[in-house]
């Protein structure tokens, strides 16, 4: 098809500001128009090729959404069981104390069925990093409520809205390992817009760099939209998770080198 | 030449782990077999060798760490107790399917439930039918001996990479707990990292730019892929029943009944044989050692010259089922046990001979 | 005197039509497709040309598709 306002003399290789980082496999995604999975995957990988520590990283992938991770990030990563991921991560870096190593989990994963060896592996302050990506509802599965979703919120199987006299309240667990003694790095970010993702990749550096220092956990939440799960378009996800998802999951650094903020 | 001590079965396994160059070792507290970790900690083989040892907060953790440690080519092993094992079906399931090398000692204790803390052999079915979720098996060995927890340490770590799938010590309580000699092999050096990659190209140890990433994985989303899966480790799981079968008789060559026993089992056997025969009662005994693969032909060549067999086990009849689909039904087979924890006598074991064998 | 003026390459074929690059762009550079792709999907195309390879719309695409380019351009 024919382009119109091409700039064949801008066009040009030195040119290039923004491009898809190599270290993201070329094939099409697996996740839904306009989720943050995608993004938070650019993010990190970026984060590796700037680092130049592709050959030193090992992965561990979730279930969820992100279970098939290994399959587009360009390094080497485990599939872990449903919510093991840190059980994985703790033994592989004990093992390979010279590697990076990282979690990518979702919040069924990570604060449901995985509570155990999350909360366990921040207090034994595993140099690790964690990124936990929070869309407040189990998006492989179909749509069910999540540990994380919000009160009122409705979802496959809570229809009628979360109602916490029976289903309980949604768990900030981003918060309580904010104050486990291990962790080094606790911070809340989103990737719905260029400024956010920008803030994000920043944490994810600012992460892997811990790590290289050997100061002990961190742990990054990024608060994303699920727009099949919520049954909205990105757009419109996009801003009721900024209307609803951030007063109650607020952005920002909980925890730097150890202390609260 | 090796060296010669005196030591709980328990801490054999341990010692063994660290003689054998293990790498790591992610466990639960759980009795009888606490002493596993608790050797480990005392003895600092961190010091020793560099070999990690962690407790974990569950069963279910140590094993995915150990899944963790496996995936990236490491030596790496757990132990528990019955319980503690139903909780690990899980990683075990995942390790088998995603083709990982691994040693898991299972110390049975009586079951069901929280049953007891007293030996059995109650978890025959869960270790040898595969135990968690899909089709697989576990190579498992049964050790009636300290001396054989000692060298099923270094032979399950051998078959564990060998074939790249976990590998369980069928031990118990009693094992575990009770005294004997055991002469132990000499240190063999933890592998280093080059050592480890060349030996294990299928590890995800980090990504150089001159090969394609590595997927540690029990997931394939298209039906025919899993397939494959499957079809490849039913191929292997029958290359590992063709070469890797592990069996002893006793005083069978005269013999004109059997008894078929496994590891704690197997030991009062070795004594009611002694007993039978003042008696005049001319009995073997023959000891799968390998529980997976399972001596088919030798216990069919073997039971089939007899006038009939007993097959003692400390549960209400599993590994029976095994020694019937062996055998066939040419001669009698008939099951004696104990269980909840209970251990025949000998002198049990030979009544029960008399009575269903012989006399009935 | 000098300004940047900037371009954009989108991989048509892999945009998924979330519209997140659309709401991104402080220049209503790009807008969606009247076509759709292979999969179905309206993708995102350039339509004026006050890009000015600020990079927000490559920066916030989950699959990563806008190639942005950026280029010191001399004025009479």
């Amino acid at each position: 098809m024919e382009e119109l306002f091409a700039k064949p003399e801008i066009r040009k290789p030195e040119n290039i500001v923004y491009k898809k980082t190599n270290l993201m496999i070329d094939r099409p995604l697996s996740y839904c128009p306009g989720c943050g999975h995608g993004t938070t995957h650019r993010m990190l990988m970026e984060v590796i090729e700037e680092m130049g520590i592709q050959e030193n990283t090992i992965g561990v992938s979730p279930v969820g959404c992100s279970v098939l991770a290994y399959d587009f990030l360009d390094i080497d990563m485990l599939g872990a069981a449903h919510g093991r991921a840190p059980a994985l991560a703790s033994a592989i870096k004990r093992l390979w104390p010279n590697r990076f190593v990282f979690t990518y989990q979702g919040d069924g994963d990570l604060a449901a069925i995985g509570t155990a060896e999350t909360i366990h592996a921040c207090n034994r302050g595993e140099n690790i990093t964690i990124i936990f990506i929070n869309n407040g509802i189990y998006g492989m599965t179909g749509g069910q409520m999540a540990p994380t979703t919000l009160e009122g919120m409705r979802t496959a199987t809570s229809p009628y809205g979360r109602d916490i006299a029976t289903m309980g309240y949604p768990l900030k667990i981003t918060e309580l390992i904010a104050h486990l003694p291990g962790v080094n790095y606790v911070t809340r970010q989103a990737v719905h817009t260029p400024n956010h993702v920008r803030k994000t990749k920043k944490a994810i550096r600012k992460a892997f760099e811990i790590q290289k220092e050997k100061k002990g956990l961190s742990f990054i939440e990024v608060v994303s939209n699920c727009n099949s799960g919520w049954k909205l378009t990105p757009v419109q996800a996009n801003k009721w998770m900024e209307e609803n998802m951030f007063p109650f999951y607020p952005l920002g650094d909980m925890k730097i080198d150890g202390k609260l903020v | 030449m090796g060296e010669l001590k005196l030591m709980k079965g328990n801490e054999a396994i341990a010692e063994a782990a660290i003689r054998a160059g293990c790498d790591g070792y992610f466990g639960y507290p759980i009795t009888p077999q606490s002493e596993v970790m608790e050797y480990l900690m005392a003895q600092k083989p961190f010091e020793r060798t560099g070999m990690v040892v962690l407790q974990a907060e569950s069963e279910v953790a140590s094993i995915n760490m150990v899944y963790g440690g496996a995936g990236t080519g490491k030596k790496v092993m757990t132990s528990s107790s019955s319980p503690g094992i139903s909780l690990m079906q899980e990683g075990i399931s995942y390790m088998a399917g995603a083709e990982l090398p691994a040693l898991i000692v299972n110390a049975v204790r009586g079951g069901p439930g929280l049953g007891t803390i007293q030996p059995s052999q109650a978890d025959y079915f869960q270790a040898v039918k595969g135990g968690g979720h899909g089709d697989y098996k576990l190579i498992v060995l049964a050790p009636a001996s300290v001396q054989e927890m000692c060298d099923h340490v270094k032979l399950g770590f051998d078959l564990a990479f060998k074939y790249r799938t976990p590998v369980m010590i069928l031990s118990d309580g009693a094992i575990g707990q009770m005294m004997e000699k055991v002469v132990f092999f000499d240190q063999i050096p933890r592998r280093t990292d080059e050592e480890l990659m060349k030996e294990c190209p299928w590890a995800a140890v980090g990504k150089p730019k001159n090969r394609e990433h590595i997927r540690i994985t029990s997931l394939d989303l298209d039906p025919a892929g899993q397939e494959r899966v499957n079809l490849k480790l039913q191929a292997k799981y029958k290359t590992i029943e063709e070469n890797e079968i592990l069996y002893e008789e006793i005083q069978c060559k005269d013999a004109e009944y059997l008894f078929v026993a496994f590891g704690l089992s197997a030991r009062i056997c070795q004594k009611a044989t002694d007993l039978a025969r003042a008696k005049g009662i001319k009995v073997g005994l023959f000891r799968p050692i390998t529980l997976f693969p399972f001596p088919i032909q030798q216990i069919a060549a073997t039971g089939n010259r007899m006038k009939g067999v007993l097959v003692v086990e400390m549960n209400a009849g599993q590994m029976i089922e095994d020694v019937k689909l062996s055998m066939g039904s040419k001669v009698k087979i008939e099951h004696f046990g104990r269980f909840g924890g209970i251990i025949p006598s000998p002198d049990e074991v030979v009544n029960a001979l008399e009575q269903k064998i012989i006399g009935g | 005197m000098g300004k940047f003026q900037g371009d954009i390459v989108i991989n048509t074929e892999r945009c998924k039509g979330c519209e997140v690059c659309v709401a991104a762009c402080p220049f209503s550079v790009i807008a969606m497709s009247k076509d759709v792709n292979g999969k179905g999907y309206h993708f995102a195309i350039k339509v004026n040309d006050e890009c000015t390879g600020c990079t927000n719309c490559g920066t916030v695409c989950p699959d990563g598709v806008i190639t942005v380019y950026r280029a010191k351009v001399t004025t009479e």
